[in-house]
Order: structure tokens, then sequence, then C-alpha cells
């Protein structure tokens, strides 16, 4: 058995200290990170730099800050889709766009943007309600790579052909191709949808709000947190809402259990959109 | 480990199942008495959609309170808690669920993999995983893992099961503790709840 005095495995160990040095050297927070997806990911990593133990690939990425970018993509999850969860955007659409109107300006966060997928999603969905135009967005990630894909909008046709459908039944008004021109297999998306989209470096963990918002929308990331720093999440969201303002989440994602679970209220339960109470 | 089965003392089972998993779960399930005190945690692939019914199909068919299970909440002993579709499902080190969506593993989402590789990491040497019936080779590795860390593992007979491929790819990596039909799979999981009470 590989097992060490206390009775903690040696891989644990390793696994603590590797997201320690990765606190310390690069100030990226995944100490509060869910530990079995961590884990996978870092056993991923091993075999991606052909490392034998997770002591090695801790002194891989503190000597060499490229080294260090490399992991961080293998710890970030880049798995997204536009209009994912398509009733969910048409709740956005019938629940929540009828009272985002009656606000002259409007400023939307999307946290852990990740590629993007989100943002354009929410654009198209805006500039059909016609909207877009009094609105800024604020698109953060902790993944510097992530965000410049996302700034650039061009995405796989391949995928853009299952996004159809999905803006399709979300309630989409026009055809999707009036978005984006197809060329060499990939979609360029429309410049005009980011005018008022700021990308920016932002971390749940460690960063602090900075802006107040008539909407955010964060899913698929709180998943990724253990309660602790899904509080923290909930904690920037609550105090960056405008009063009433939208909390849109994953679809098995919930305030309900976290420590600002009276705090928000279900507006469409089911769709996941609550409102600040 | 006790004496007269030779069966060890266990605090979860977890269960893989794949093509004709549906029919080969009730069997098992279904004569389960009310009140059976071990948590259950089953991964079925199924066709991924947006609300799944099986947590009801079940409930309906099983004594034990039955439950889709939730990201960040504690596994519950005497509960048969299901994946939800599309996502993959963990256990944490301090026995609650996590959900994520990493990339599909065998084309699935749940993967069994996941269930299991996490699961053995929480529970060590106190899991029992079952795989069963299935047309693809998850679960192989996650079980091999559950034996690794001190876990009993049990594998559908491939002679018996709707789709032989999965439990076969388990047997071609792993020699589990036990090769049983449905029928004595079931009986074995009477027996594990009856030593650890």
């Amino acid at each position: 058995m590989e097992r060490n005095y206390s009775g903690e495995r040696i891989s644990e160990i390793e696994l603590r200290l590797l997201i320690e040095a990765i606190y310390l050297k690069y100030s990226y927070d995944f100490r509060d990170y869910s530990g079995a997806s961590i884990k996978r990911r870092v056993s991923h990593a091993l075999s991606q730099f052909e490392c034998n133990t997770i002591s090695a690939l801790q002194e891989k990425v503190l000597h060499d800050p490229m080294a260090f970018m490399q992991l961080l993509q293998l710890l970030t999850i880049p798995v997204s889709e536009m209009f994912r969860d398509p009733s969910h955007f048409l709740a956005i659409r019938q629940e929540v766009v009828p009272l985002l109107k009656t606000y002259p300006s409007i400023k939307i966060w999307i946290a852990g943007c990740s590629t993007g997928e989100e943002v354009y999603s929410m654009a198209i969905l805006l500039r059909e309600e016609g909207l877009l135009e009094r609105t800024i967005i604020y698109a953060t990630d902790i993944n510097p790579r992530s965000l410049d894909k996302a700034k650039q909008g061009i995405f796989s046709m391949e995928n853009v052909r299952a996004y159809t459908s999905n803006y399709q039944q979300a309630g989409g008004k026009r055809s999707f191709a009036d978005y984006y021109t197809a060329a060499y297999g990939y979609a360029i998306f429309d410049k005009s949808l980011c005018e008022n989209v700021t990308f920016a470096d932002h971390s749940l963990a460690t960063d602090s709000v900075f802006s107040e918002t008539q909407l955010i929308s964060c899913r698929n990331v709180l998943i990724y947190f253990n309660k602790k720093l899904q509080d923290r999440a909930f904690g920037l969201f609550h105090e960056s809402l405008c009063h009433r303002g939208f909390l849109v989440l994953g679809s098995k994602e919930t305030p309900d259990f976290s420590a600002f679970g009276n705090q928000f209220e279900p507006l469409v339960k089911q769709e996941r959109i609550y409102r600040k109470s | 480990m006790n004496s007269a089965t030779g069966l060890p003392s266990v605090e979860a089972i977890v269960i893989g199942a794949s093509a004709g998993g549906v029919e080969a779960l009730l069997s098992i399930l279904g004569p389960l008495r009310a009140g059976f005190v071990l948590p259950i945690i089953v991964v079925l692939h199924l066709p991924e959609q947006r609300r799944s019914h099986l947590a009801e199909v079940f409930a309906r068919r099983v004594s034990l309170p039955v439950q889709e299970a939730s990201d960040k909440t504690p596994v519950v002993s005497g509960t048969l808690y299901f994946a939800s579709p599309g996502y993959h499902l963990s256990v944490e080190q301090d026995r609650s669920f996590s959900l994520s969506l990493e990339d599909r593993v065998h084309h699935s989402r749940p993967a069994i993999d996941y269930l299991f590789e996490s699961a053995a990491d929480a529970y060590g040497p106190s899991l029992a995983a079952v795989l069963l019936t299935g047309a693809n080779r998850d679960g192989a590795n996650g079980l091999a893992q559950v034996k690794q860390r001190g876990g009993l593992t049990i594998v559908q007979d491939p002679q018996e099961a709707q789709v032989a491929t999965m439990p076969q790819a388990a047997l071609d990596i792993h020699q589990p503790d036990h090769i049983l039909p449905i029928r004595g799979i079931g009986r074995l999981l009477v027996e594990l709840e009856r030593i650890a009470c």
C-alpha cells in the first residue's frame, strides 16, 4: 500500500502541494475547486507532460511559466456550446427580457465565459430583442487563451451546425447564418455583436466585484467549486446585482443550499433563473 | 472481512450499466427491502435528454428512496441515486457529490469510470462496485481502480448479460472478486447490507 504515517496517500499530498505551488507562484487559486475533477485533470496532465509523478509536474510548472500556461489549459474546462439548454434561453427571452426592457441601460456579467459561446448566445438574443445597443456585457474568465478565443469569435462549422438547432429551439427569430460568415470549415461571428463586450481577466476565487449589474450569467462554472468557493461566488453575485437583479445558472446549479439561499428567489426554477430577493 | 461469507463490510455500492441496463437494474434493485441501509449510486448510460425520468421510473418499482444526485449534496445512506444525463458524477473525499461537464468518456457522459474512480478514492476498501450489461468499454478502468484501492468488485456474467461487451471489457483487464448472474448479484447486495448493519 502506498501510505505514509498519517495515512494520507502520497499522490494526495502531491496534489495539494501542486495546487498550493500554483497559487503561490502564479496566483491562480484552485484550492477550493472540487477535488475529484481537479485530480482527474492533473492525472490527465501527467500523461500530456510525460511526468511520472505530480511532484515532477510541479517542478516543471514552477520553473517554466510556459509550461504552467499549458497546464492551465488542462485545468480549466473549455467545454461549452451556444444556446446550451435552449429552453433556458427561451425562458430568458420570455420572462427576463420584458423586465430588462424597463432599464434605460443594462449591464450584464458573464462570469466564466470560457471561449465565448455564452457571450455570443446572449448578444444574439439581446440584438433580436432590441437591447444590445444599450447593454454593456462584461465577459470574464481566468484563462487568457480562452478569452482570446472568445474575442476572435471563430468557431468550427461542425459545432455551429449543432448550435443552429439550439438557436432555433431557443426562440431564435432569424436564420442563425445571419450572424456569421462561413469560411474554410469555420464560422466567423459578426464583430458588431461584441461592440459593447468587455473581455476581462477575473477570478471568482480571488477577485472582487467590479461593477453593478442587472443580470449575471454563470453557467456550469460553480459545479467545479467546493461549497466554500460557491458561497464566495454567490456573495460576489449578490453584491454586484442591483435590487431585483437576475442570476442565471447552469441546469444543475442552484443557490438553494448555499449561504445565500434565502437571498435569491426563483423566477423560473426549472430553467435556473433567479432574482435577488 | 466477515469470516462466514468472506465478504467485507462496505459503506457504499456503485453500479454501472449501459445497453440492457434498465431491466438488469430493476431485477437487482426491485427485490431490495425498504430500509436497505447502504447508499447505492448508479450511472446508467442513456441518450442525453434534458430531464430524465429514470428516478421516477425506479421510484415506482423500488422500495428505496430514489433521487438524482445533486451537486455538492452529501451521500445519504439508504438512498438510491442516479447520475443526471449529460453530466459526469463523482464522489468527493467528504462523500458529497460533484457534477462536471468534462469531455465524454467512451462517448458517454455520465461515464461509469468517473463515478467508480472517484468513489474508489472516497471509500477505499469500503466500496463495492458492480458492472453490468453494456455495449461499450466504460467502467473497466474504474473497476480496476476500485480493486486497486481495496474495494470489492463484481461483474455480471457476460454469458448472461443482455450485451456482453462491457462486462467482458472489464474481465479483459481485471480479475474481479465475483462474476455472477443477476440473481447472484442481488443476493450479494443483500448479504453486503446484512454485514454492514
